[in-house]
């Protein structure tokens, strides 16, 4: 349903398309399997929609110019950064944060793992640390620490809790070999 | 940000009209540049252009060992596709010792191309800059001027550009596939890239609403066994001090062929032709590889803080000639375990790249 404001702005001629905007437009997205709506500017970054409108502060605002990773969600399950992401542009991908990762109240592995390694101290930068953790593991390149090291370096810790972050990766990581040998590849 | 209007287009030639009719509007493709800019006021788009739906994503293999890279083609799908780590692994290390993940995963291929340089005065609006806005001076000349260009600078402009891959690109001779109002073009790479001279606020030759639709690199089978060689303050995430981007063909200890480009200490990507000229026919030897450096850096103008990336960049090209020669005093694999194995790539240690001579 579109609402007044968008239909007043939707302006077409033959070879241009539709614009919206600049006031706000209804957004629709769909955010750990559920679909809302929302009144917003187009200029709104996916991180503050999930953070002002859905309520859904886990992903956190650092630096606001993607150098620092605490926003990393994924969009279409990869792992990017909501600062840098305009949320109109999100309208028909499937956004996760880490607020979808848990099944209820059951931990995520990768959630379980940052508690039992220790792997945060203040946790400002952890659910951006964990939503890329979960992804760089599917991603395939957890064979060794250095490269623990190199795909996770865009995810910035302040009080320095690296040491712990990779446990929990590399826990997370042999776990699922062990369950899966097969996959372990 | 100031306040932006927004479209999303399904097709190139809207994607072009709709820009080209709007002089007030850009297209958005990843976004890691242009939000950023946007945010802090150094781009001041009123209307952006969304084209991520462009079919404009495909990476194809071209007959005879060339690639095709669609503009969309996100960085890290660029570095992982089997034809460029084959035929060109210094393009897939050049984009894998850029940025992080993430901005990898969000930042397109034909983006790399368009992104901005990263000169803290030029992203500072209330500070003169060139680039940004003409003619009000530029404040890196005398000032904090440590990450800066030694080559291809200007009295207008120092700043460094910041590409990797593009380094690669340069050294590989690749042609920029645009579309725009007035058609098709090719743009040889290195006419894309433009020094800053006395109109640092253009940087390529595109027309608005000219989109760049595809990236080729033609055949170079020396460019199997290529390194990308990035030096830097930090390990990982970080902009280049400087870089070099090699391939090589050898014959009996001589130099047949070569490809040598260089990053992080020059306004563009720069082709270094001076020091490809030196190489070409004279034996691979270390004191070959350092008149190469020498005759490449004999222009460079250092402006303070930044005067060390002379040298820096000369052994940053003696190294990288090391590197790709197999030079097993060397054991350097800077380049290695960016990616596990799976049969080919950086990481397979398929040739003399990473220094174990084999």
């Amino acid at each position: 349903m579109k609402s007044y404001v968008e239909a007043a702005s939707a302006v077409q001629t033959a070879d241009t398309a539709v614009v919206r905007g600049p006031n706000s437009v209804v957004v629709r997205l769909s955010v750990n399997g559920t679909v809302r709506n929302m009144l917003i500017e187009p200029r709104v970054s996916l991180l503050d929609a999930l953070r002002d409108r859905l309520d859904l502060t886990g992903a956190k605002k650092g630096c606001n110019q993607g150098a620092c990773g605490a926003c990393t969600v994924w969009v279409d399950k990869r792992r990017v950064l909501a600062c840098l992401t305009l949320a109109i542009t999100c309208e028909t991908r499937e956004v996760t944060t880490i607020e979808g990762l848990s099944d209820g109240v059951d931990l995520h592995p990768m959630q379980q793992a940052f508690v039992t390694q220790d792997a945060f101290q203040c946790g400002y930068c952890t659910p951006g640390q964990i939503m890329s953790a979960v992804a760089f593991l599917a991603e395939g390149h957890a064979a060794d620490d250095a490269q623990i090291r190199e795909w996770m370096s865009g995810n910035i810790c302040r009080c320095a809790a690296y040491p712990n972050i990779r446990a929990a990766i590399r826990q997370v990581r042999d776990d699922a070999a062990t369950e899966n040998p097969d996959a372990a590849g | 940000m100031r306040p932006v209007s927004y479209s999303r287009v399904a097709d190139v030639a809207t994607a072009i009209g709709t820009v080209a009719a709007d002089p007030g509007s850009a297209f958005l493709a990843g976004g890691t540049t242009e939000v950023d800019l946007q945010r802090i006021h150094v781009s001041r788009s009123r209307r952006l252009v969304d084209i991520n739906d462009l079919p404009l994503r495909q990476i194809e293999e071209l007959p005879g060992g060339g690639v095709r890279i669609g503009a969309l083609a996100r960085m890290s799908d660029v570095a992982q596709a089997l034809p460029i780590r084959r035929r060109f692994p210094m393009i897939s290390q050049a984009l894998l010792l850029g940025a992080s993940p993430q901005l990898r995963n969000m930042a397109s291929i034909g983006g790399n191309l368009m992104q901005r340089v990263r000169c803290g005065y030029f992203r500072d609006v209330v500070a003169p800059c060139n680039k940004r806005e003409p003619r009000t001076g530029c404040s890196a000349l005398h000032g904090v001027n440590r990450g800066h260009a030694v080559l291809g600078t200007s009295e207008h402009c120092i700043a460094t550009h910041p590409s990797d891959v593009g380094v690669a690109f340069m050294a590989l001779d690749a042609v920029v596939l645009t579309q725009g109002p007035g058609g098709q073009r090719q743009i040889a790479i290195d006419d894309f890239y433009l020094v800053p001279g006395d109109r640092p606020d253009r940087e390529h030759p595109l027309a608005h609403g000219e989109l760049v639709v595809a990236i080729e690199v033609p055949p170079t089978p020396m460019a199997s066994t290529s390194l990308y060689l990035k030096v830097r303050d930090r390990e990982s995430y970080e902009f280049a001090l400087a870089s070099a981007a090699v391939a090589i063909s050898l014959h009996d200890g001589t130099i047949d062929d070569v490809r040598l480009a260089l990053g992080g200490i020059a306004t563009k990507p720069w082709r270094a032709r001076r020091a490809e000229s030196v190489l070409t026919g004279a034996p691979a030897t270390p004191e070959t590889f350092t008149s190469a450096a020498e005759a490449e850096l004999a222009d460079a103008i250092g402006h303070g803080m930044n005067d060390f990336k002379i040298e820096l960049a000369r052994r940053t090209v003696v190294r990288a000639l090391r590197m790709v020669t197999g030079d097993p005093q060397l054991h350097d694999g800077m380049a290695e375990g960016l990616l596990s194995e799976d049969g080919s790539g950086p990481a397979d240690g398929s040739g003399p790249a990473d220094g174990s001579g084999s």
